[in-house]
C-alpha cells in the first residue's frame, strides 16, 4: 500500500505554500481596510462585491501563481501614484512620478506603448526562433498589463478628485473598456502561454491587443475621448462592476480563440509551419479559450439581464445590444456542439472561431455605431 | 424509455430531438433576431411607410417585422425550441443517467483493445499484490472503481471512473434552456396573444382619453403579465398604463392608483443629468392604505407584484409666457402670448387664423460643443491638440465646458386654417455661436426632418430688442428716404456733389424696398433684370455694400428713435448689422410671420413610469442559475474512465474520456508510466 502513496494527489489546499497564504492575507487585509475606509459610502451589494472580488482574486492567485506577484505590485504602485496627488488633480501634470508614469493617462500610454513593443517582440522571436526574445516579450506583456491596471486604478481615484459625485469605477465607457479588454486579453494569453509552455502564439494574440490599443489612441487623439465623464443615471449601479468585467473576460477569450484560429489556419496551410506549435495544441487552446469565454459570456449576459430588470423594467427587452449578445452566444453554443457532439475538428472550426470574433466585434462595437437602442452610452 | 406508439409520432419525436432540427431553429432564431435589430422596432407606422413605400410596408406589416419579437411566429420558434430541447432531454436523460451510474465493467478484452488509449503493462510483482496496488493507485488518484471477477479462469477487470457528474451538466444546461424559454413565454404574454388572435382583444389606434377606451382594448388588473408605461404630470395621478402594440395600444387597468407628487432632475456641475427621481404615492382601493416612496433609475419600487420603474420624463404642461414679434411689420414692439405645453391657442394675423400648439418645453439643454444646436457647427477636431491633451491626463486638461447648459428651449407648431403645420424649436437665451450671441430658432416641415435654424443677433445688452427695432426700421417704408439720405451724405463727403447724392439716395431707397419685399433673392432677381450679364457679379457686390451701409444707418436711426445713444462705428457693430440683414433675409424662409420669444415660464414636469408584472422572471432567474452551473459542470468536470484487465503476468490498461483534450493525453501518459512503475516492483 505504501507504494501507491507516492502517487497521491495532493489536495488543492494542502498544496498551497506559505506565500499563497501571505498573498491571501494581504488581500483580506486590503479589502477589510477598504471596507473600513469606504464602507460608509457603499450599499450592501457593493460591500458584498468588494469581498466577492477579493475572494475571487485570492482564488485566481492560488490557481495561477504569477498573479500573486502581479497584483501586489500593481496595488503598491497604484497606491504610490495615488499618494502623489495630495488630493489635487492638477498634480497629474506636475508631479514627476505622475506626469511620467503613474497618472492614469500616462500609465495607459505606457501600457499602449508596451503592448505594441511586445507585439513586435513576439514577431521578432518567431522570426529568429529565439526563446530569449520571446521571454523578453512576455516580460514586456506583463509590464504592459501592470501599467494598464495601474492606469485604471489611478483613474478610479482621479474620478473622485473631479467630484465626489463624479467618481466611479473606470469601466463605464468605450475608452475605459478598451483598456480593460487589452488587459484581460493579455492575461488570458499569458495564462495559456505558461500552461502550454509555448511562446509562439504571442505573435498572433498580441496583434489583436495592438489593434485595441490603436483604437484606444485614435479614440483619445482623434475624438478626445479620454476624459473622465460623470455617469448617466442608468449606469449608476453596482451591477456594472459585475456585468462589464464578466463580459470582457468573454470578449477577451473569444479574441484569443480567434487569433489562435488564425495561427491554426496558417499552420494548416503550411505557413510558418515549423515555427508554430502542433495543430493539436492550437486546437486545444482554441477550445479552452472558447469554453472559458462561453462560460463568462453566459454569466455576463445573465448579469446583464438582471441589471436590465432593475434599470429598464424588464430582464430582456430585445434591445439591439442584448439581441446581439444572444446571437454571439448562440454562435459559440453551435461551435461547441459541433466540436463536442459531432466531434468535428480542423480548419473549419478555426475559420468559425475567426468569424465568431467578427460577430463578437459587431456586438461590441458595431451595435453602438450602427444600431440604436437602450445601450446608447459609448458612441463613436 | 418507452418508444412512442405510432410511426408518425415516432418520426416527429425523432425530428424534434435531433440536433439538426435544434440547430436549424437556433439559426432561424438568430436570423429573426438580426432582422429585429436592423429594422428599428415599434416606430410609428407612418415612419415605416415613408421609409419603405406603401408596397413593402404592407408586406413587412404582414410579417410583423415592426415588432418581430412579439409576433406569433417568433414566439412559435421559441415554443418549438422548447419542444425540441425538451425531447432531446427526454431522449438523452436515460443515457446520461446510465453513464453516471455505470462503470462499464462488462467491457471485453476485444473492445478494450480497440481503444486509442491503451497499453500493455508487464507485471514484475507478486500476482497477489497486483490487485491491491492497482485499486490503491486508483483510489489515491480520485477514481471510483468496480471489480469484475468471474471465476478463477477469467481475468479480473477493474473498471474505474471519475468526473461522471459532467453529465449532469448536460441536463442542467439543456433543462435551463427549456426553463428560461418557458419563463420568457409566460412574460411574453402568450394568453394575451391568443386572445388577440381570436379577436377577444383589439388594439386601439385612436387618440382617446384612457377612460373612453372601450373594453375590448382594456386588460383587467388580474392580467398575468404586462409591461407598459404611463406619463404622469406633477400633481396628477393614473390608474392605467398603456401597452404599445403594433401601431396602437392597449389599456391596462392597474390594481392601484399612482399619484406623482414631485419629479426631480439633478445635474452634475457640468450640466449632465445625475438623477431622475419621482416621489409617488400609491393608493390601493383594496387595502385603503397609502404607500409613499421614491422611484429612481436603477431603484424601482415593487408593489403587489408590480414593479414601478423610472423610465423617462417630459413636460407635464408647463405654462409659458411668450413675446410675439411680427417679423415683417414696421412695429418694433411685441405682443404678449400665453400658452401651456400640450395645449393649442388661437392666433390671428390680419385675416389669417393660426393655431399655436406648444408641444414641449425643456428648462435644461446640455450641449456638448458650446457651439449651439446648429448642425453645421461641428466641434473642432484638432488631432494634435487632442493628442497633446490625451498624453497629459484624463481629468484636469478636459476642454473647458465641453458640455454645458444653454438654458431653456421650447417647441411649438403653428397650424394654418388648412391644417398644415410647421414645427419650431426656440431657445430662450442667446447661444454662443462662432464667438457671437444669437437667439436661435429652428423650423421644420415634418417630424422626420432636421430643424433648420435661424439666428437673430443679440444686441449689446444680450437682448433681442435691438434686432427687432432694426428689423422694424428696415420694414418701415416711411423711413427709407431718411435712411437713404443719411447714407448718401456719408457716402459722398463732398457736399458739392448734390446731384450724385440725390441719385444715390433714390437708388438706396429702392434697394431697401426691394430687400423688404423678398430679401437677397428679390435683389438678385432685380439685378438679373436690370444689369448686363457680365456686370452682374460686380453689381451684386456693390449693392450688397450699399445695403450694409444703409443697414448701419437704419441701425443708428432705430437707436435714435428709441432714445439710445448712437452705436460705435466698429467691427462689432458692422457684424451686428450684417447678421441682422442675414436674419431679416432668412425670415422670408422661416415659414411663420411670427417669432415667439420665451419671456418666462412656470415649469411642470411629468414623469414617465414603466410598470411591469413579470411572473416569469423568477423562473428565468432559476433557469439562469442552472445554466451557469451546467456550463461549468460540462466544461470543467472532466469525465475519465480507466479499465485495468489483470491477466497473468500482464495488465491491459485502457482509458477514455468524453473530451479529447491535451490534458487527457497528458493524464493518460502519466497513468501509463505510473502504473508501469507500480507493476514493475
Ligand atoms: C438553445 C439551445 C441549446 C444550447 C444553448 C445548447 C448548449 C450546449 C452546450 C454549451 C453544450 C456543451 C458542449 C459539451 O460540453 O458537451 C451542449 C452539449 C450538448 N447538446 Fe446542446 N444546447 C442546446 C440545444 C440542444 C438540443 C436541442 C439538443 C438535442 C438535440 C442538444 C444536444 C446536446 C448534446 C447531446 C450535447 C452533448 C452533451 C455531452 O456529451 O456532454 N443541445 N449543448
Amino acid at each position: 500500500m505504501e507504494a501507491v502513496q507516492d502517487y497521491r494527489q495532493v489536495s488543492f489546499f494542502r498544496g498551497l505554500s506559505g506565500f499563497d497564504w501571505v498573498y491571501a492575507a494581504l488581500l483580506a487585509a486590503g479589502s477589510v481596510y477598504a471596507f473600513n475606509l469606504y464602507g460608509g459610502y457603499m450599499d450592501v451589494y457593493e460591500k458584498g462585491i468588494l469581498f466577492l472580488i477579493a475572494a475571487l482574486l485570492v482564488g485566481l492567485g492560488w490557481f495561477w501563481k504569477p498573479v500573486r506577484i502581479l497584483l501586489p505590485a500593481v496595488a503598491l504602485l497604484a497606491l504610490f501614484g495615488v499618494s502623489q496627488y495630495h488630493g489635487e488633480l492638477a498634480r497629474a501634470g506636475q508631479a514627476f512620478w505622475l506626469k511620467y508614469l503613474f497618472a492614469s493617462q500616462s500609465a495607459i500610454m505606457w501600457m499602449s506603448a508596451l503592448f505594441v513593443m511586445a507585439t513586435g517582440g513576439y514577431w521578432l522571436g518567431l522570426a529568429l526562433r529565439s526563446d530569449f526574445v520571446n521571454r523578453v516579450s512576455a516580460a514586456i506583456t506583463w509590464s504592459a498589463t501592470a501599467m494598464g491596471l495601474i492606469g485604471l486604478l489611478v483613474r478610479w481615484y482621479e474620478s473622485y478628485l473631479i467630484g465626489a459625485d463624479v467618481g466611479h469605477i473606470p469601466i463605464s465607457n468605450l475608452y475605459e473598456v478598451f483598456i480593460l479588454f487589452s488587459i484581460l486579453t493579455a492575461l488570458l494569453y499569458l495564462y495559456y502561454e505558461q500552461y502550454y509552455a509555448n511562446r509562439q502564439l504571442g505573435a498572433f494574440v498580441l496583434p489583436v491587443i495592438s489593434a485595441a490599443v490603436a483604437f484606444l489612441l485614435w479614440y483619445a487623439f482623434g475624438r478626445d475621448a479620454q476624459h473622465i465623464q460623470p455617469l448617466v443615471p442608468a449606469l449608476q449601479s453596482y451591477w456594472m462592476k459585475l456585468h462589464v468585467p464578466a463580459n470582457f473576460v468573454g470578449y477577451g477569450a473569444f479574441a484569443v480563440a480567434a487569433m489562435v484560429g488564425v495561427a491554426y489556419l496558417f499552420k494548416s496551410k503550411g505557413l510558418l509551419a515549423n515555427r508554430l506549435p502542433d495543430l493539436a495544441v492550437l486546437d486545444d487552446v482554441m477550445y479552452k479559450a472558447i469554453a472559458i469565454g462561453f462560460a463568462f459570456f453566459t454569466i455576463a449576459t445573465i448579469l446583464g439581464a438582471m441589471w436590465a430588470a432593475e434599470a429598464w423594467g424588464g430582464y430582456w427587452s430585445w434591445d439591439p445590444k442584448e439581441t446581439w449578445a444572444l446571437i454571439v452566444w448562440l454562435n459559440y453554443a453551435a461551435w461547441l456542439h459541433i466540436r463536442l457532439v459531432k466531434g468535428l475538428r480542423g480548419a473549419m472550426l478555426a475559420w468559425w472561431a475567426v468569424v465568431g470574433l467578427v460577430v463578437t466585434v459587431f456586438a461590441f462595437l458595431g451595435v453602438n455605431m450602427f444600431l440604436s437602442g437602450l445601450h446608447s452610452y459609448g458612441t463613436l | 424509455m418507452q418508444a412512442p406508439r405510432t410511426s408518425f409520432s415516432r418520426a416527429v419525436y425523432e425530428l424534434f430531438s435531433s440536433m439538426r432540427f435544434a440547430i436549424s431553429l437556433l439559426t432561424l432564431l438568430a436570423i429573426a433576431s438580426i432582422i429585429g435589430t436592423v429594422l428599428k422596432q415599434s416606430e410609428p407606422y407612418s415612419n415605416y411607410i415613408i421609409e419603405l413605400g406603401p408596397f413593402w410596408f404592407k408586406i413587412f406589416a404582414l410579417l410583423g417585422l415592426y415588432d418581430v419579437y412579439h409576433t406569433g411566429w417568433f414566439l412559435g420558434i421559441l415554443v418549438f425550441l422548447v419542444l425540441s430541447t425538451g425531447s432531446c432531454i427526454y431522449r438523452q436523460t436515460p443515457l446520461m443517467l446510465r453513464e453516471i451510474r455505470s462503470f462499464r465493467e462488462h467491457a471485453t478484452e476485444a473492445s478494450l483493445r480497440g481503444f486509442a488509449h491503451r497499453a500493455d503493462l508487464a507485471v514484475g510483482i507478486a500476482p497477489a499484490a497486483v490487485l491491491e496496488r492497482l485499486t490503491g493507485y486508483l483510489a489515491v488518484r480520485g477514481y471510483r472503481y468496480k471489480i469484475r471477477a468471474e471465476g478463477e479462469a477469467q481475468p479480473v477487470l477493474i473498471a474505474a471512473k471519475t468526473g461522471s457528474y459532467t453529465r449532469l451538466g448536460y441536463l442542467l444546461t439543456h433543462g435551463a434552456i427549456v426553463i428560461i424559454c418557458i419563463g420568457g413565454l409566460i412574460d411574453g404574454n402568450v394568453p394575451l396573444k391568443v386572445q388577440e388572435l381570436l379577436g377577444y382583444k383589439k388594439v386601439e389606434t385612436r387618440d382617446l382619453a384612457s377612460n373612453q377606451v372601450p373594453a375590448i382594448s382594456r386588460l383587467s388588473p388580474a392580467n398575468l403579465s404586462f409591461r407598459g408605461s404611463i406619463s404622469i404630470p406633477e400633481g396628477g395621478a393614473a390608474d392605467v398604463i398603456y401597452l404599445n402594440v403594433a401601431d396602437g395600444y392597449l389599456v391596462q387597468d392597474l390594481p392601484f392608483q399612482i399619484h406623482l407628487k414631485k419629479f426631480r432632475i439633478e445635474h452634475y456641475a457640468t450640466g449632465q443629468p445625475k438623477s431622475f427621481e419621482s416621489d409617488i404615492v400609491i393608493t390601493d382601493p383594496d387595502s385603503k392604505k397609502g404607500f409613499e416612496g421614491t422611484v429612481s433609475v436603477n431603484h424601482p419600487i415593487v408593489y403587489r407584484g408590480v414593479a414601478i420603474y423610472q423610465a423617462g420624463f417630459g413636460d407635464g404642461g408647463s405654462r409659458l409666457t411668450l413675446n410675439g414679434w411680427n417679423l415683417f411689420s414696421p412695429a418694433a414692439g411685441s405682443f404678449p402670448f400665453k400658452g401651456e405645453v400640450n395645449q393649442a391657442s388661437r392666433l390671428a394675423n390680419g385675416q389669417t387664423q393660426y393655431s399655436v400648439e406648444i408641444t414641449d418645453f425643456k428648462a435644461f439643454n446640455v450641449q456638448d460643443t458650446g457651439e449651439g444646436e446648429d448642425d453645421e457647427a461641428a466641434p473642432p477636431r484638432d488631432f494634435w491638440r487632442n493628442a497633446e491633451r490625451a498624453l497629459g491626463d484624463a481629468a484636469s486638461s478636459a476642454p473647458k465646458k465641453r458640455a454645458h447648459n444653454v438654458g431653456p428651449s421650447f417647441q411649438y407648431k403653428i397650424r394654418d386654417a388648412q391644417g398644415q403645420a410647421k414645427e419650431f424649436h426656440s431657445f430662450m437665451l442667446p447661444l454662443l455661436l462662432e464667438g457671437r450671441r444669437y437667439f436661435v430658432s429652428g423650423v421644420r416641415g415634418a417630424p422626420n426632418e432636421p430643424f433648420r435654424y435661424l439666428r437673430f443677433p443679440a444686441d449689446e445688452n444680450g437682448a433681442i430688442d435691438g434686432y427687432m427695432r432694426l428689423r422694424g426700421t428696415l420694414f418701415d417704408k416711411t423711413l427709407y428716404p431718411e435712411i437713404a439720405r443719411r447714407f448718401a451724405i456719408s457716402a459722398t463727403p463732398n457736399a458739392a456733389e448734390q446731384a450724385l447724392r440725390i441719385k444715390l439716395a433714390e437708388s438706396t431707397a429702392k434697394l431697401l424696398e426691394i430687400f423688404a419685399r423678398g430679401g437677397f433673392e428679390e435683389l438678385a432677381k432685380f439685378i438679373e433684370g436690370s444689369v448686363a450679364k457680365a456686370e452682374q457679379e460686380k453689381a451684386a457686390e456693390a449693392y450688397f455694400k450699399v445695403l450694409e451701409r444703409a443697414g448701419f444707418e437704419a441701425w443708428q436711426l432705430s437707436r435714435e428713435r428709441a432714445g439710445q445713444k448712437p452705436a460705435q462705428i466698429d467691427e462689432q457693430t458692422a457684424l451686428f448689422v450684417r447678421d441682422s440683414l442675414n436674419a431679416a433675409n432668412d425670415s422670408f424662409y422661416y415659414g411663420s410671420p411670427v417669432y415667439f420669444q420665451l419671456d418666462h415660464y412656470d415649469e411642470v414636469l411629468s414623469s414617465g413610469l414603466q410598470l411591469t408584472r413579470s411572473p416569469g422572471k423568477n423562473i428565468v432567474y432559476a433557469g439562469s442559475v442552472l445554466l451557469i452551473l451546467g456550463v461549468f459542470a460540462m466544461f470543467y468536470i472532466r469525465e475519465r474512465r480507466i479499465w485495468l484487465l489483470v491477466k497473468s503476468g500482464e495488465v491491459l490498461f485502457a482509458m477514455s474520456s468524453n473530451r479529447k483534450t491535451l490534458d487527457f493525453e497528458n493524464e493518460f501518459g502519466q497513468h501509463k508510466s505510473n502504473l508501469a512503475n507500480l507493476l514493475k516492483g
